[in-house]
């Protein structure tokens, strides 16, 4: 069974991060996964000049693509209907789910095999798929594993980094009837392979994301190494196709600049095994390939990112996975403790807008704001900007805020200290007065200062201010 | 509003960014340095090797000898075959291959070819130097689970056709006028890291890609 959607991230996240911050298994798990995938990103981009103006044409492009993104919706939409593909239309998870039920009814599907699909996990399509009794078997080997445990994906990319190969050892020796106990990563891939070669041969529907479509051609482009992602969009007689709004790209040359940057930047390999360009479903006198494509386009609150010319910057995102790799929030507390379906530096800023900002807005404040996610970023999102943004959102103040749940962790009290804290920085009047009251009364700062105090001893103000030292200073010399 | 309209009714209503041009794309690869054909064999190679793919140089009339003696090395006997001149002419041959017709397999196959297949043989219609990949278009003679599910794949590249990079192919064959039902861009075999960033090859698709190089024959 696969695992919930948690509605509400922000409870329980603090709970969950010191969770993980015991666990040595984990902290070693991620610490070496993020030192790899850092170093090998590292080799790929060796001229410091030249991913410079790499990152510059990516942005370009995704901007491009942003200015233009009912334009170009329209036209991907004609483009494929003319191939033959099918588009839908979801602004919510429900909507997005009932199509795919719709359309496992009417093919009077039993069982659906899915690529690796981060839109997929974003409307809790197993979950769904599982209660109107129908399989859906993860393929990616890192979804398959996470599915067989009974867990999430904890990174985008690599969904099964948090473990272990005796973990997964002892999963499969319990999980697969007939299968020994064996840390061979060779073996344990070739179980997985003849396990899942079964599936492939005899599922109904095939379901997958996408990483670019293009507008100019009606074409999906989808990369993977495995290639379970061509069995999905190859086998079956029914190809699902599920992404965001916000993927698609003008032109079909776009797509090789993107792809110079999403493996580097994601794995660090210099290309994936296979970039899978899809156009239309199998036409007469085609031997294989689907009847039926269908391709659902989801909104679930991209439109409220894009209403907002700052943040619309979040959805350049080519979800390569670089922010999290980097982050050292994300290193030491792993993808788990998010809560949401992304995690990490695009987690905190995605997030609000597919949630609402109450339930989400503690991510924001998960991030010592160091920039290492901007600067790795291979869109040049602003990532810390919209991060400074999204925490003053939820402090806001009065319903002047477009966005869903905004002003939701505001407390009185911190906003009147703020607004004393403002005033008394304005005025050197103000601040030299309050800093004589708080040096002589000092004991009476109060032992609870909030989240300060939880793991620290209290503030309390010098005996001697800064400018007391230095007029003794001046009348000793 | 049905959802389609609304959600493009919310992004029309959105206010305008700064002005987005569209990207210069070309320049970027015009100011890339040009290599010469010769160049771009040796890259190609190299690459694709580095990802794990066998690379044989051969010539246009001696590549089916090599496949034949390649196969007997590997131990491979089952060989599914499409409706190519290339699959008629490794037909012709003496040696001990078993060939199964894809065209004529029919449907109750399918759980045959995912058990009992060992090898496929395709063409490839040009490949790229900068990452070392083969550019198929799977067609109604050489479908598209032909380079996907058997488990060694051998490919028959010309030597004289290998772009610099996939902007190059887009464009001299002019991709963006009619993209095919499916392409694809192969850059070695299946492999996985998903366990623990143990890299292992043979995940889903082939384990081997076996490319036959063939320059034009010698004078």
């Amino acid at each position: 069974m696969s695992q919930p959607i948690h509605f509400h991230p922000s409870s329980g996240f603090d709970q969950r991060s010191r969770e993980a911050m015991n666990d040595l298994h984990l902290r070693r798990s991620f610490r070496g996964a993020m030192d790899f995938l850092q170093a090998k990103r590292r080799a790929q981009f060796t001229d410091a000049n030249e991913l410079s103006r790499l990152r510059d044409l990516g942005e370009a492009i995704r901007r491009h693509a942003l200015a233009n993104l009912p334009q170009l919706l329209e036209e991907l939409e004609s483009r494929l209907s003319r191939n033959g593909v099918q588009v839908h239309w979801a602004q919510t998870p429900e909507e997005a789910r009932a199509i795919v039920l719709e359309i496992a009814k009417r093919k009077e599907a039993k069982s659906v095999v899915k690529g690796k699909s981060m839109v997929s996990e974003e409307i809790g399509l197993n979950h769904a798929l599982e209660a109107a009794g129908i399989d859906a078997l993860e393929t990616d080997m890192g979804e398959y594993i996470v599915q067989l445990a009974g867990e999430a994906p904890s990174h985008i990319i690599m969904p099964a980094i948090h473990k272990t190969k005796q973990q997964i050892a002892e999963l499969f020796a319990a999980k697969l009837p007939g299968v020994a106990y064996t840390e061979n990563v060779d073996e344990l891939i070739r179980i997985g392979r003849e396990v899942l070669r079964k599936k492939f041969a005899t599922a109904d529907i095939g379901l997958s994301g996408v990483n670019f479509m293009v507008a100019e051609t009606g074409t999906l482009f989808l990369v993977e190494n495995e290639g379970n992602g061509r069995m999905c969009t190859t086998v079956p007689k029914v190809h699902i196709a599920i992404t965001g709004i916000e993927k698609v790209v003008a032109k079909l040359d776009h797509v090789a600049i993107l792809n110079t940057l999403l493996p580097r930047s994601a794995t660090g390999q210099p290309v994936e095994t296979y970039q899978n360009f899809i156009s239309s479903p199998r036409k007469p006198g085609e031997l294989d390939g689907p009847d039926e494509v269908h391709l659902i386009l989801l909104d679930n609150g991209r439109t409220q990112a894009y209403g907002d010319v700052q943040l619309r910057a979040t959805l350049q995102c080519i979800r390569c996975g670089a922010c999290m790799n980097h982050c050292p929030v994300y290193a030491r507390i792993g993808g788990h403790a998010y809560g949401t379906t992304y995690p990490g530096p695009i987690g905190a800023i995605i997030s609000p807008h597919l949630l609402g900002l109450g339930a989400t807005h503690r991510l924001a404040t998960a991030s010592t704001l160091c920039g290492a996610c901007a600067e790795v970023c291979p869109v040049r999102i602003p990532i810390t900007d919209l991060l400074v943004r999204l925490r003053n959102e939820a402090q806001a103040a009065d319903a002047d805020s477009s966005l869903r749940g905004a002003g939701e962790s505001r407390k009185p009290l911190v906003s009147i200290l703020f607004r004393a804290w403002a005033l008394v920085y304005r005025y050197p009047t103000l601040y030299r007065l309050s800093t004589w009251l708080m040096s002589r009364g000092r004991a009476f700062m109060p032992g609870y200062q909030g989240a300060w105090t939880g793991i620290r001893t209290p503030l309390i103000p010098a005996k001697k201010r800064l400018r007391d030292l230095m007029a003794e200073r001046q009348r000793t010399n | 509003m049905n959802a389609r309209d609304s959600i493009l009714a919310r992004l029309r209503a959105a206010p305008a960014g700064d002005p987005a041009p569209l990207p210069d794309v070309a320049g970027w690869y015009a100011a890339m340095p040009r290599l010469d054909a010769a160049e771009r064999l040796a890259r190609f190679k190299a690459a694709i090797e580095a990802s794990h793919a066998e690379v044989h140089e051969t010539y246009r009339s001696l590549w089916p000898d090599l496949l034949l003696s390649i196969a007997e090395q590997k131990g491979l006997r089952r060989f599914l075959v499409g409706g190519t001149p290339e699959a008629a002419l490794l037909r012709s041959r003496r040696g001990a291959l078993d060939f199964i017709d894809y065209e004529h397999a029919g449907i109750d196959w399918r759980d045959e070819m995912f058990a009992n297949v060992d090898a496929s043989l395709t063409n490839a219609r040009c490949a790229l130097a900068d990452t070392g990949s083969l550019v198929l278009w799977p067609d109604s003679r050489e479908p598209r689970m032909m380079s996907l599910v058997p488990p060694v794949h051998f490919v028959l590249l010309d030597a004289s056709a290998i772009h610099q990079h996939l902007y190059e192919a887009m464009n001299k064959e002019g991709w963006a006028d009619g993209m095919p039902t499916n392409a694809v861009v192969i850059s070695g075999p299946s492999k996985t890291a998903d366990i623990q960033q143990t890299l292992a090859y043979g995940a889903h698709g082939p384990k081997e890609v076996v490319v036959l190089l063939c320059r034009e024959n010698q004078e």
